[in-house]
């Protein structure tokens, strides 16, 4: 601020001039506010990045006397043979196809009741935000017993006269059940951001759209969702990245068992990298975790593009 | 320097990006540096028993009376808990701040001895004669860590379960055997008095799985490595004896004997009639006697090549980065004393390493009611192996155990858990030095 200012009083009086100075001084303000934020990215994420692609051409471990050594695609021809890692990336892709469109579409669903104008909407808000606010692990193994073969759902299932199955201990069923948990767990984020969606589009597009007797429904589909399109691309790649990261549920509740049914990359990346102790090999794994994410953000990237801003 | 940074900055890196332990790491960097102040030198002691309060009191006194003992040395004790420790270690070996004297789970020894974080212990050869071997953590001849105390395996059950279902009580001198120990699961199972006849605790995860079931294996003639040299596990892992072993733990399952996954408390199940037989540590007896009064604590069951049971726990040694090794080592000896080692094991109801340690620990004397688990010990205990892969072991059989017991093919993934040790020895050139 005090730059600025200080910039003012020492401009010269052409006009012209000063405008192209006070311009250039504008520019090194921006830069000085980034320097903070563009150090902690470069030491913490982007040196890092390069780092991990170096290791993952060495034998590097975790806790060895002996020097990592260049091994050139060694770590990735293992890789591609481990049949852990290919269900894992089966497990990640799944659980992402399936999390991306329910839980958006869930999200959306609450927050157009929460949006409402009816009375108690506020508890509403806050009793589906309340999963979000707790912490993962905690989530987690509050459903670890809630799954037991005994726990409350099998409990609550045989009240109806069905025996649950022991949810997590069945390869079938136990990448179903944390698919569930982490909707529930994170739905509550996604419907605020909708919500924020939602009241940013004016009210009177709705008048307008009801005084030309638009259904329910036509006011959905041609006023709320185009003025959600943002907003939707914004979930749609939130989502989607969060989705492949999936670890934590994994870890405390089935260490990637039964038989690999709920391994995920990052999951083995952490396992190999630490339990086994094979940094080089955890850090192959990351690189390929890189390259799937960035695909896939790019691919989103294009196909949500906007296409008027373009002609 | 530059690559040290390097490889500093990627330990940390893959720390955090993966979202494990970035505390751990941070906590890895706290001050442990020797201090030389009016003669007196500090040595950092580290422990894992933040959370564990009776063992760090037991530590804290002999800390204490160390530091009263004498007045070159002062023993600054650091706890951490458990669930980060062995990363806290990594990442402060990382950063060459080393703390002087550690507490080090007996199954890591051999790696950190490789790694080069830990010294070897010279001199107290007499002192650890007398302790039980598998307290005393040796490496390619030397001796880097000796421990207060051991824990046991037993199974447990009850007098009135056993005359119940006509099931002979057996003796360590004459244990159940495979067949004799099938049927009386079979008998229990038919009576369907019970959940499940047996629980082996298969709700824990992580180092329980090779501790409690690799003693399964090894009475069954197999074992995690081939310990003349331990290069390769082809062979005892993957042979008649280790398949022998996998149809049996997966049978245990498939045929109802054990749940799959069991609960967060096994012994509270035991306790309440869940289940008729528990294979569980000694730490267990405790809590049983408090509530089941004709409880018997079995020895383990022999399936061929001898009863078997796992060895070792937390011990202690001195670290390569120790400023004063003869600090350490003047600690090191302070603290073997038989009075110690009694009053640790009392205070953690585990077994004392030293005779004249059990006869000061009520229940431990010859004839006492926890006798027969040091009985055990000294007869049946098998070490984890000693080989620096043990890390890499200790993962690959408990991740091939658990998809044993989900069903999958035994031989098959005993095979794999073998390639997969082999490479890993290969890996690291066997971990010659």
């Amino acid at each position: 601020m005090s730059v600025v200012e200080a910039a003012e009083h020492t401009a010269p009086p052409v006009v012209r001039g000063r405008s192209h100075k006070r311009n250039k001084r504008s520019t090194s303000v921006a830069l000085a506010m980034l320097v903070p934020a563009a150090v902690l990215m470069v030491v913490f994420l982007i040196i890092p990045i390069f780092l991990t692609f170096g290791l993952a051409f060495t034998n590097a471990r975790l806790i060895s006397p002996v020097p990592a050594r260049f091994v050139g695609l060694d770590n990735f021809v293992r890789l591609f043979e481990n049949e852990t890692f290919w269900r894992s990336l089966l497990n990640t892709v799944v659980f992402t196809i399936v999390i991306v469109p329910v839980q958006s579409g869930l999200a959306l669903g609450l927050a157009l009741l929460v949006n409402a104008k009816v009375r108690g909407t506020n508890f509403f808000r806050t009793v589906y935000f309340l999963p979000v606010v707790t912490s993962m692990v905690v989530v987690s193994m509050l459903w670890l017993f809630m799954y037991q073969p005994d726990g409350l759902i099998n409990v609550l299932l045989a009240k109806v006269g069905i025996t649950g199955p022991d949810w997590l201990g069945d390869p079938n069923t136990a990448l179903f059940a944390i698919i569930v948990l982490s909707i529930w767990q994170a739905v509550g984020f996604h419907m605020v951001i909708w919500l924020s969606g939602l009241q940013t589009i004016p009210g009177e597009l709705y008048e307008a759209a009801s005084i030309d007797g638009a259904s329910k429904w036509q006011q959905f589909a041609h006023v709320t969702w185009p003025g959600l399109r943002q907003t939707s691309i914004f979930i749609l790649i939130t989502i989607t990245i969060a989705a492949f990261s999936l670890f934590t549920q994994v870890n405390i509740m089935t260490q990637g068992g039964p038989l690999d049914s709920t391994s995920t990359l990052v999951y083995m990346a952490v396992f190999t990298g630490f339990q086994q102790q094979q940094t080089g090999y955890a850090a192959a794994i990351s690189l390929v975790f890189f390259a799937l994410v960035l695909t896939v953000s790019l691919i989103q990237r294009y196909l949500t593009r906007d296409k008027e801003a373009i002609r | 320097m530059l690559k040290r940074t390097a490889r500093l900055l990627a330990t940390t890196f893959v720390a955090a990006s993966l979202t494990l332990s970035v505390t751990a790491c941070s906590k890895g960097g706290a001050t442990s540096t020797q201090a030389a102040s009016g003669g007196t030198q500090t040595l950092t002691l580290w422990t894992h028993n933040a959370g564990n309060k009776g063992e760090l009191a037991a530590i804290q006194s002999v800390v204490d009376d160390y530091n009263a003992s004498q007045t070159a040395y002062k023993v600054d004790l650091q706890a951490f808990p458990q669930d980060s420790y062995n990363q806290s270690v990594v990442a402060a070996a990382a950063a060459k701040k080393l703390p002087c004297i550690l507490d080090i789970d007996q199954p890591n020894v051999a790696n950190w001895a490789w790694a080069g974080y830990l010294a070897p212990i010279e001199g107290m050869d007499d002192i650890l004669s007398k302790y039980l071997p598998s307290t005393v953590a040796k490496w390619n001849g030397k001796t880097y860590a000796y421990g207060y105390y051991d824990v046991s395996l037993t199974w447990v059950t009850r007098e009135s379960i056993l005359k119940k279902y006509g099931i002979r009580v057996p003796t360590i001198d004459q244990p159940w055997t495979g067949e004799e120990f099938a049927s009386a699961l079979a008998k229990v199972k038919a009576s369907g008095d019970f959940t499940y006849p047996a629980d082996l605790a298969t709700g824990w995860t992580g180092e329980w799985w090779p501790y409690g079931y690799s003693p399964f294996l090894q009475s069954f003639g197999g074992d995690l490595i081939n310990r003349t040299d331990f290069s390769s596990a082809e062979g005892v892992l993957n042979g008649d004896a280790a398949v022998k072993w996998g149809e049996w733990f997966q049978g245990l399952a498939k045929d109802g004997m054990i749940s799959k996954k069991s609960s967060a408390d096994p012994t509270a199940d035991f306790i309440n009639g869940k289940t008729a037989f528990l294979w569980n540590g000694s730490w267990t007896a405790v809590p049983v006697r408090e509530k089941v009064k004709d409880v018997v604590f079995a020895p383990p069951v022999d399936f061929g090549d001898g009863p078997k049971v796992g060895g070792g726990s937390w011990t202690w040694g001195y670290s390569t980065g120790c400023a004063s090794p003869e600090g350490a080592l003047d600690y090191l000896k302070f603290a073997a004393q038989d009075k110690y080692v009694a009053k640790v094991a009392k205070d953690t109801n585990n077994i004392p390493t030293t005779d004249a340690a059990a006869a000061m620990v009520p229940g431990f004397e010859p004839g006492g009611e926890n006798d027969v688990f040091r009985q055990y010990s000294k007869k049946f205990t098998v070490m984890r192996p000693e080989t620096p892969g043990y890390p890499f072991l200790a993962t690959a059989f408990t991740k091939g155990a658990q998809d044993i017991l989900n069903g999958a093919d035994v031989k098959k993934t005993l095979d794999q858990m073998v390639a997969d040790i082999d490479d890993n020895q290969k890996a690291n050139n066997f971990f010659q030095q």
